[in-house]
C-alpha cells in the first residue's frame, strides 16, 4: 500500500529571540507513516512534541529539516518544502485538522461554521448545511443553538463544533488533537464512532489523546514521540 | 521514498509580479528591494509597524507613485503582463476604473460625500459605460444589500452615515465593476471594535465568493489572520519575513516578527 503520510527526519527547533535568542529543540528525526485507513496515536508526555508533530504535518510550524511526504491528488508533496500556495492546496483537498479550540469568525452561525468545509470545496449551502445538522444532531447540538455563534458556547460544546467541521469534509487525511479532551462520556463515543467510520471510508488519521481507554479503542499503532524529543 | 517529491501541478500565472521595488526620498529609503508575486483569488497581507514602508509599498504597487528602482507588471485581461510604468493613459484608466479597487483607510477619501450612496456605486459604473438608468440603480442597490446597507437609504449622501455604514459603502463603490484585485489600506483601521469583525466578515465572504485576489495594509495581525492567505512582514523598508499567514503568525522565525506577534494584547 502506499502510504498517505511519509515523514522522515523531520526536526524542528524553536529559537526565542526576545529571551536572548535561547534554542529551544522540540524534535529530530521524527520518521514514520500512516497508511490509508489506519489511526495512528502520538504518545508521550506533556511537552514532548506531539502537538507541534501535528503542526508541522498540517503545515502550520515550518520544519528546519527532513521532509514530510503528503500523498496530494495523486502526487506526493513535500509540506516541508512547499510554497504557500501548495500548503493552501494540500488543505483544502487533502487534510483536516481538529484542535483542541475553535477559532471562528465573529458573527458566523454554527451551522455555517460547520458547513464551511464544504462549501469551499464547491457544494451547494443548503446540501452542506443539511449535512452540517446532521452532524451537530449526532454531537448533541441542540438545534435552537445551530443559527447562534459557538463563541457562547460552553467548552465542551465548541469542541463539538470543532469536531463535526473537522469530520464533515470528505478528505483523505484528519489530524485530531485531543479531540475528546472536555467531553462527556456519552459524546467520547459518538467521536470514537465517527473516527471508526473514517477508517473504513479509508481516511489516514493521526492523532494525540491522553485518554487510554479513547486511545486503546482508536489506535492500530502508536508512535512514541518521546525518542523524537530526546533525540533533539 | 522511491518516487521523488512533486510539486504541485499549477498552471494559474501570477496577476501582479513586483520585482525589485525600492523608493527612496533622497538619503531615505522608504522601501528597499521588494519582490513577490501574487496569484488569481489570493490575498496578500502587509503587516508592520508605522514607518515600516507598508503604505509606500502599496501606492507602489497600485501605480500611485513611480519607484526609484524595479518595476511592477500585471497581467492585463487579454492575459499579457504589462509593465505598469509602461501603461498608456487609456489602459492605466481601465485599470483604476474597472479592473482594480482601492479601499482607503478614511473613507471620505474613497467616497464623494455630497452625492447619494446610490451615485457613489453608480458613478463607477457609468465610468465603464453603463448609461442605462434603471439597471444601474437596480445594480446600485443589490450592492448595498449586499454589504449590509439598508436601501432605504440609498439616496442619503454618505456624510449623514455612520463610519462603519461609510466604509461598507466605499467597498460596495470598489467592487461593483468586478475587478480583479483590490488594494485596501487598513479598511478597518478607524472602527470600533464591534464594526471590524462585521465588517472582516463581510470583506472575508466578498473575496471568497468573487474569487478577488487583494492586497492588504494593516497594523492588525488579527485582520492579517482573518483575512490573508499569505503575509509579507516589513521593517524599515524591508521585506523581513515572509509565508503562510498562519505559518508567520504561530511559528515566527524573524525576532521583530516574533516581538510583533507577541505583543498582541489578549482580549
Amino acid at each position: 500500500m502506499t502510504p498517505m503520510i511519509d515523514i522522515r527526519q523531520a526536526e524542528k527547533t524553536f529559537i526565542m529571540h526576545l529571551q536572548g535568542g535561547i534554542e529551544l529543540p522540540v524534535v529530530r528525526g521524527v520518521t514514520f507513516h500512516v497508511e490509508p485507513g489506519e489511526c495512528v496515536v502520538l504518545s508521550g508526555p506533556s511537552g514532548a512534541g506531539k502537538s507541534s508533530i501535528l503542526k508541522m504535518i498540517f503545515g502550520n510550524y515550518r520544519c528546519d529539516g527532513g521532509c514530510i511526504g503528503i500523498r496530494h491528488q495523486g502526487a506526493l508533496v513535500d509540506l516541508a518544502s512547499a510554497e504557500p500556495r501548495q500548503i493552501l492546496s494540500v488543505r483544502r483537498a487533502t487534510i483536516g485538522y481538529v484542535s483542541q479550540f475553535l477559532r471562528a469568525v465573529p458573527r458566523v452561525a454554527t451551522i455555517d461554521v460547520v458547513a464551511e468545509p464544504l462549501i469551499a470545496n464547491g457544494m451547494a449551502r443548503p446540501e452542506a448545511q443539511e449535512r452540517a445538522g446532521q452532524l451537530l444532531r449526532r454531537l448533541n447540538i441542540p438545534e435552537r443553538l445551530w443559527t447562534l455563534p459557538p463563541s457562547t458556547f460552553s467548552g465542551g460544546e465548541q469542541q463539538r463544533v470543532n469536531i463535526a467541521r473537522g469530520f464533515i469534509s470528505e478528505l483523505p487525511i484528519l489530524l485530531l488533537d485531543e479531540p475528546t479532551a472536555s467531553l462527556d462520556a456519552a459524546n467520547r463515543a459518538v467521536v470514537v464512532e465517527l473516527i471508526d467510520r473514517k477508517k473504513r471510508a479509508g481516511v489516514a488519521m493521526v492523532a494525540i489523546v491522553h485518554d487510554d481507554e479513547i486511545r486503546h479503542r482508536i489506535a492500530d499503532r502508536i508512535v512514541d514521540v518521546t525518542s523524537f524529543a530526546s533525540a533533539a | 521514498m522511491a518516487e521523488s517529491l512533486t510539486a504541485v501541478q499549477d498552471n494559474d500565472q501570477p496577476l501582479l509580479m513586483a520585482e525589485g521595488l525600492s523608493k527612496t526620498y533622497g538619503r531615505l529609503a522608504a522601501c528597499r528591494e521588494v519582490s513577490f508575486a501574487l496569484y488569481p483569488g489570493e490575498v496578500l497581507a502587509i503587516v508592520g509597524e508605522s514607518g515600516s514602508g507598508k503604505s509606500t509599498l502599496l501606492q507602489l504597487l497600485s501605480a500611485q507613485l513611480a519607484p526609484s528602482a524595479g518595476n511592477v507588471s500585471y497581467r492585463m485581461r487579454d492575459g499579457v503582463m504589462r509593465d505598469l510604468a509602461a501603461l498608456g493613459e487609456a489602459e492605466r484608466r481601465f485599470l483604476f476604473r474597472t479592473d482594480w479597487g482601492y479601499v482607503h483607510q478614511d473613507p471620505v477619501l474613497g467616497l464623494r460625500m455630497a452625492v447619494s450612496a446610490g451615485a457613489n456605486v453608480g458613478e463607477r459604473l457609468m465610468a465603464v459605460g453603463a448609461n442605462h438608468y434603471g439597471r444601474i440603480r437596480h445594480t446600485a442597490t443589490s450592492w448595498l444589500e449586499r454589504v449590509e446597507i439598508d436601501v432605504g437609504r440609498i439616496d442619503d449622501a454618505p456624510r449623514t452615515y455612520s463610519g462603519g455604514m461609510r466604509q461598507r459603502l466605499q467597498i460596495a463603490r470598489n467592487l461593483v465593476t468586478e475587478p480583479r484585485l483590490v488594494f485596501m489600506d487598513e479598511p478597518t483601521g478607524g472602527l470600533d471594535v464591534s464594526v471590524q469583525a462585521r465588517l472582516l466578515d463581510l470583506m472575508r465572504n466578498l473575496v471568497s465568493e468573487l474569487g478577488l485576489a487583494a492586497i492588504v495594509v494593516t497594523h492588525d495581525l488579527a485582520v492579517a489572520r482573518l483575512l490573508s492567505h499569505r503575509v509579507m512582514v516589513m521593517k524599515g523598508g524591508r521585506v523581513i519575513e515572509t509565508g503562510l499567514t498562519d505559518q508567520v503568525l504561530d511559528d515566527p522565525r524573524e525576532p521583530y516578527t516574533q516581538l510583533l506577534v507577541s505583543s498582541i494584547l489578549p482580549a
